[in-house]
């Protein structure tokens, strides 16, 4: 029910890979600002890259917790902390391979919906795929 | 006398007793022969009389191990003419029923079980704060389930509820149709591999006293092998004959709480966890609710003031440290909750021996949830003194101007107690061998102990040393406590086993892999109802 930090990690980059992917192609097209899809994979490859990172910063945090559990509204707010400091990266032109400058509203809009939407996804409907998942630390393989 | 050829055993009993084997004349007893014998051939059940039936797959116990197993069999493809789920019970929830109704927790009141601990769904989405939610059209336990544990209490389901589901899949799976009822007797290893498990139909079901139910799998969920009472309270019980005023709390003591309500008393509550907690909120919902003037002594042999550790450290490690006040450790559910899959579960799994046995203890101890309804009894109670603990042990009890007279053993000396009602929420649990199939496993089919004295099971709940040729028996629930994943007594950790013990059977053959096309397949069906 709970995962493990390689299970996290495991599904943080199958989510962020596959429906981050899929949305990411939905959604530039729309987004105010007009960036383009190098702009936009690049930012979920960097959402990906540092979560991964996050991941074992929470995992450490945890060891604090005598449930070694991480709160379903955690797991929602970490949008922030996660958010800002990709949008600081961006601002900072810290982030290899983007050109020019990214609407904030553009990247907003982008983080918050691939956040929310992976965020129910793993906190409900992933478990009818694979029934073992929930039970082995959230790992896949 | 006729002699059975085992090899026309095939009839699968269903209900009615018209359509078991036909009269024999022999009793169809267990014979002093088969009680002596490990290993049995087919011949010696026969000619004992007893009525061979084959069926691939039996589950002994009928409660919710058994339940949730044959769920994923079914769901897994296996067909109801191949499982056979021997019991004593009408219906899986029943002994649960009884246990959480006597200690407190009837249906309209909530279990302490994760929102997605369903035993009645797999997959455990919805989760059952989800479905409350849904049918109540009340966002609430939404909110609560998304906020907890920080800003509220954890979400948990109300009894009646999980019982209501767990109905709905039971005819949905056809449950009955799987269903022998009876006392299972024994369970022994078949010679050519195999398994035969001798169960004791209903008086006049049968025309034998026992059947034979001849397997290639078998599986024990029998539960908990039995309630042990506190010794100086079954001393106090047996000594004066007084089964009124000295009670169980997983007994059925209404009677005290009728007469509380009516005669303003005194109440000692022994014990400090969740079984406590419900029966002080009984008590004291009583009190507040329903005018009952009683004074409650809660009396705690362990006195928990601050962070603690199942291992009774004083200063715990600072990655295992458990919040605590006023006697209480304070813990969500019956376990932290990552041994249901997160870091607690995988570092046990690779534990042995003593270590495996000092994690247990670490985790372990008596605990009952924050709830915040309750502390604001316990405040509400301990301001206007008719709540008050005490800590100790009871030296002796004696009956006294028909209450009873407890010396108190504290750390200021032993001090004299009068009340008028004891109810012992303690919780002990008895070994084993007080249950005479668990006893007869470890004496004549090879099962052994795991480090804390429970019946020792494989990463996959197969029962160690039991293996009978092509044959398994495995083994879930409380009675499996001490292996390598904790939580076996609850209906997270039966699903675990259920879910272990189905993808082994299938490797085997006996039934489909679960994998994700069948798995979305299969909640659609449930979703929508189908029975299958």
């Amino acid at each position: 029910m709970l995962p493990t930090l390689n299970g996290r990690i495991q599904t943080r980059i199958f989510m962020l890979a596959f429906f981050g992917s899929i949305i990411t192609l939905l959604i530039t097209p729309v987004l105010p600002g007009d960036p383009d899809y190098r702009t936009t994979f690049i930012i979920l490859a960097t959402v990906l890259v540092l979560g991964v990172i996050w991941e074992v910063i929470y995992h450490g945090l945890m060891q604090w917790r005598w449930e070694k559990d991480w709160p379903t509204l955690f797991g929602l707010l970490n949008a922030i902390n996660e958010g800002i400091l990709v949008w600081v990266l961006l601002e900072l032109e810290l982030v290899p391979g983007i050109e020019g400058e990214v609407p904030f509203s553009a990247f907003l809009i982008m983080f918050l919906v691939i956040w929310l939407f992976i965020w129910v996804w793993t906190n409900g409907p992933m478990r009818i795929f694979n029934i073992r998942w929930r039970f082995f630390g959230g790992r896949l393989v | 006398m006729p002699v059975i050829d085992p090899s026309a055993g095939t009839v699968f009993p269903t209900p009615g007793a018209q359509n078991y084997l036909p009269a024999q004349s022999a009793p169809g007893d267990l014979t002093d022969e088969l009680l002596n014998t490990d290993w049995w051939t087919d011949e010696i059940v026969a000619s004992a009389g007893i009525p061979i039936i084959d069926v691939p797959f039996v589950s002994v116990g009928g409660g919710i191990g058994s339940f949730v197993t044959a769920d994923y069999l079914r769901i897994g493809g296996v067909d109801t003419s191949q499982i056979r789920i021997l019991s004593a019970l009408d219906h899986p929830w029943e002994t649960y029923e009884y246990l959480t109704r006597v200690s407190q927790i009837p249906r309209g009141e909530r279990l302490r079980s994760d929102s997605a601990s369903r035993p009645d769904n797999i997959w455990g989405f919805p989760s059952y704060a989800v479905s409350e939610a849904w049918r109540t059209k009340n966002p609430r336990r939404l909110w609560q389930v998304l906020v907890e544990p920080v800003f509220d209490d954890f979400y948990t389901p109300k009894a009646g509820f999980v019982f209501e589901q767990i109905e709905r899949e039971a005819n949905r799976i056809r449950y009955d149709e799987m269903l022998a009822k009876g006392l299972v007797r024994v369970v022994r290893r078949r010679a050519g591999g195999g398994y035969f498990t001798i169960l004791t139909p209903p008086e006049g079901a049968t025309s034998t006293k026992r059947l034979a139910f001849r397997s290639q799998y078998v599986h024990l969920a029998v539960g908990y092998p039995g309630l042990k009472f506190l010794p100086d309270l079954q001393a106090y019980r047996t000594e004066h004959n007084d089964y009124q005023h000295v009670v169980n709390a997983y007994e059925s003591h209404e009677h005290v709480y009728e007469r509380l309500r009516t005669t303003p008393s005194t109440v000692l509550v022994r014990g400090g966890g969740i079984v406590a907690s419900r029966v002080l909120q009984r008590l004291m919902d009583d009190r507040l609710l329903h005018g009952a003037q009683t004074t409650i002594i809660h009396l705690f042999r362990t006195f928990i003031d601050g962070p603690n550790d199942g291992a009774g450290s004083l200063k715990p490690h600072p990655f295992m440290k458990r919040k605590g006040a006023d006697g209480w450790a304070y813990q969500g559910f019956n376990y932290p909750k990552s041994v249901w899959g997160g870091q607690l579960k995988a570092e046990m799994r690779k534990l042995e021996g003593a270590e495996r046995a000092a994690k247990y203890k670490v985790m372990g101890g008596t605990n009952t949830p924050y709830r915040r309804y309750w502390q604001k009894q316990m405040k509400q109670g301990r301001q206007e003194g008719w709540y008050q603990l005490a800590i100790g042990t009871v030296e002796s009890m004696q009956p006294h101007n028909g209450r009873i007279l407890n010396q108190l053993k504290t750390a200021q000396g032993v001090y004299p107690l009068e009340v008028d009602f004891v109810i012992d929420c303690t919780g002990l649990e008895a070994d084993i061998t007080e249950h005479r199939l668990l006893k007869d496993l470890l004496e004549h089919s090879g099962a052994g102990r795991n480090p804390v004295g429970r019946l020792d099971v494989d990463r996959n709940f197969e029962l160690k040393g039991t293996v009978s040729g092509n044959g398994v028996m495995y083994a879930s629930g409380s009675t499996t406590l001490g292996g390598y994943f904790p939580g076996v007594d609850t209906f997270l950790g039966l699903q675990v086993a259920a879910q272990e013990i189905q993808a082994d059977l299938a490797k085997r053959g006996f039934g489909k892999r679960i994998g994700t096309l069948r798995s979305t397949s299969q909640w659609l069906k449930w979703f929508s109802g189908k029975q299958i």
